[in-house]
């Protein structure tokens, strides 16, 4: 499949405040990204934009899929996102949280089929828990589940192994190098520097 | 890229069904935490016993009894139904909400679980209203006719406002403030129609003009709403 993710030009600034400027890249299927940069520099406001969250000051993000130019809205449902700006529902269990949002979403998914999904994350027997009484890196274990539910042309992974202990970060190393899709990584880790076929250095 | 997990999905739920798991979702989301129940509970039922001390017993005309239900199920429904928005926003789950579902969906299904919370509230409040107050009710299908339709009114006016003022501080000064003057035609005429149930020997009829005026307002009120909806809830 044709697929092609294009920053072009892009710069964001608050009143009084230039985040950053003139950032641009093009991404193949298949090749990753990664935004790195000290803190405040702009790597989530950038992840931000690529989710359509908020609007760039200037330029613009495309996603191509099968010759189809794709901007901001219309990229939504082809992107998974793994960020700590997300948080899923702590009243609901794990299941109960993944069936809605492939719900809201438009595809149903069996029970069994997230259970799998589950094991695979190193959740397997805890599905039916409430997500409140998870850990943070059951949380972000959750947050990869997810992500990878509708199986994502572009995968966004704001702070990848947050919370995560040496297994979960090993799972997150093999998400990464085995995705089929285009994917960004915004972080400021050193060793996850080298999963970029490209790398935008911000600040 | 073939999509691997193409075999598991059964595309293409429709948009009521999408709008309904986010209903069904927050009946679950309340059920459980109790977050706009027990806000919209208490209000009521002060209210109510505070109204039962000031008049004390005697008997208020038709008018009085229409204006001081409304009254009690509008301040009631802005203590409880802008709750839905407002959690998805302070819990931050309205990021994934907003990256997983259109905005239409999320509508749909807010104003759905409104609507049901509102009913809810209002077979709380109606039995209290008529024990501890005075409801004196002569025409039944025109009573509950004026209270179905000004509620479905209140519900999809206070949803659309609940979702504008999610994102700003001083949500609940900013939620009265907003929704008082969009709601005060409605008021207006669910009470007139109100008070004519309450009267002996008013036809169905009689009420006609006050629920042309509803039904308009609420068709107005919910396009509108979808039409906004989409650039509230994605900027």
């Amino acid at each position: 499949m044709d697929l092609r993710l294009v920053i072009d030009g892009l710069a964001k600034s608050y009143p009084g405040r230039p985040v950053f400027s003139g950032v641009s890249a093009r991404v193949d299927g298949g090749r990753r990204l990664v935004i790195t940069g000290p803190n405040g520099s702009g790597k989530s406001t950038l992840v931000r934009i690529l989710c359509a969250f908020i609007r760039p000051t200037k330029g613009t993000v495309t996603l191509s899929v099968e010759n189809r130019n794709l901007t901001r809205l219309d990229m939504r449902p082809h992107i998974g996102l793994v960020s700590p700006d997300l948080v899923l529902y702590d009243e609901l269990t794990a299941i109960e949280n993944l069936s809605f949002f492939a719900g809201v979403a438009g595809f149903h998914v069996a029970e069994t089929e997230l259970r799998s999904k589950l094991e695979e994350m190193g959740l397997g027997g805890r599905g039916d828990d409430l997500v409140g009484s998870y850990s943070s890196g059951m949380k972000q274990r959750l947050k990869y589940c997810l992500a990878l539910l509708r199986n994502p042309e572009l995968l966004l992974l704001d702070e990848p192994s947050s919370n995560l202990d040496d297994s979960g970060k090993q799972l997150v190393d093999r998400i990464i190098k085995t995705r089929k899709g285009i994917v960004v990584v915004a972080t400021n880790e050193k060793t996850e520097l080298g999963y970029g076929d490209q790398i935008i250095r911000l600040g | 890229m073939k999509k691997p997990n193409s075999d598991m999905e059964t595309r293409s739920s429709g948009s009521v069904k999408r709008s309904l798991a986010v209903f069904f979702k927050d009946v679950k989301s309340e059920l459980r935490t109790r977050y706009a129940v027990n806000a919209i509970l208490m209000f009521a039922v002060v209210t109510v016993f505070a109204i039962s001390f000031a008049v004390g017993g005697t008997g208020l005309d038709p008018l009085l009894q229409a204006s001081l239900l409304w009254i009690i199920i509008y301040f009631s429904s802005l203590s409880g139904l802008s709750q839905s928005f407002i959690k998805e926003e302070e819990s931050r789950t309205a990021v994934a909400l907003r990256l997983y579902s259109p905005a239409e969906i999320v509508l749909g299904g807010k104003l759905l679980f409104n609507l049901v919370l509102l009913f809810v509230m209002n077979i709380i409040i109606i039995p209290l209203f008529a024990v501890f107050v005075s409801l004196d009710i002569a025409n039944y299908p025109l009573f509950l006719t004026m209270l179905v339709v000004g509620s479905i009114g209140l519900a999809s006016v206070t949803t659309f406002v609940a979702a504008i003022i999610s994102k700003a501080s001083a949500r609940g000064a900013l939620f009265a403030v907003l929704s008082f003057p969009l709601i005060l035609p409605l008021l207006v005429e669910a009470i007139s129609g109100t008070k004519k149930a309450m009267v002996q020997g008013i036809e169905f009829s009689a009420a006609r003009t006050e629920l042309q005026v509803l039904v308009s307002y609420i068709i107005v009120m919910t396009v509108l709403g979808f039409i906004l909806f989409e650039s509230i809830w994605n900027e």
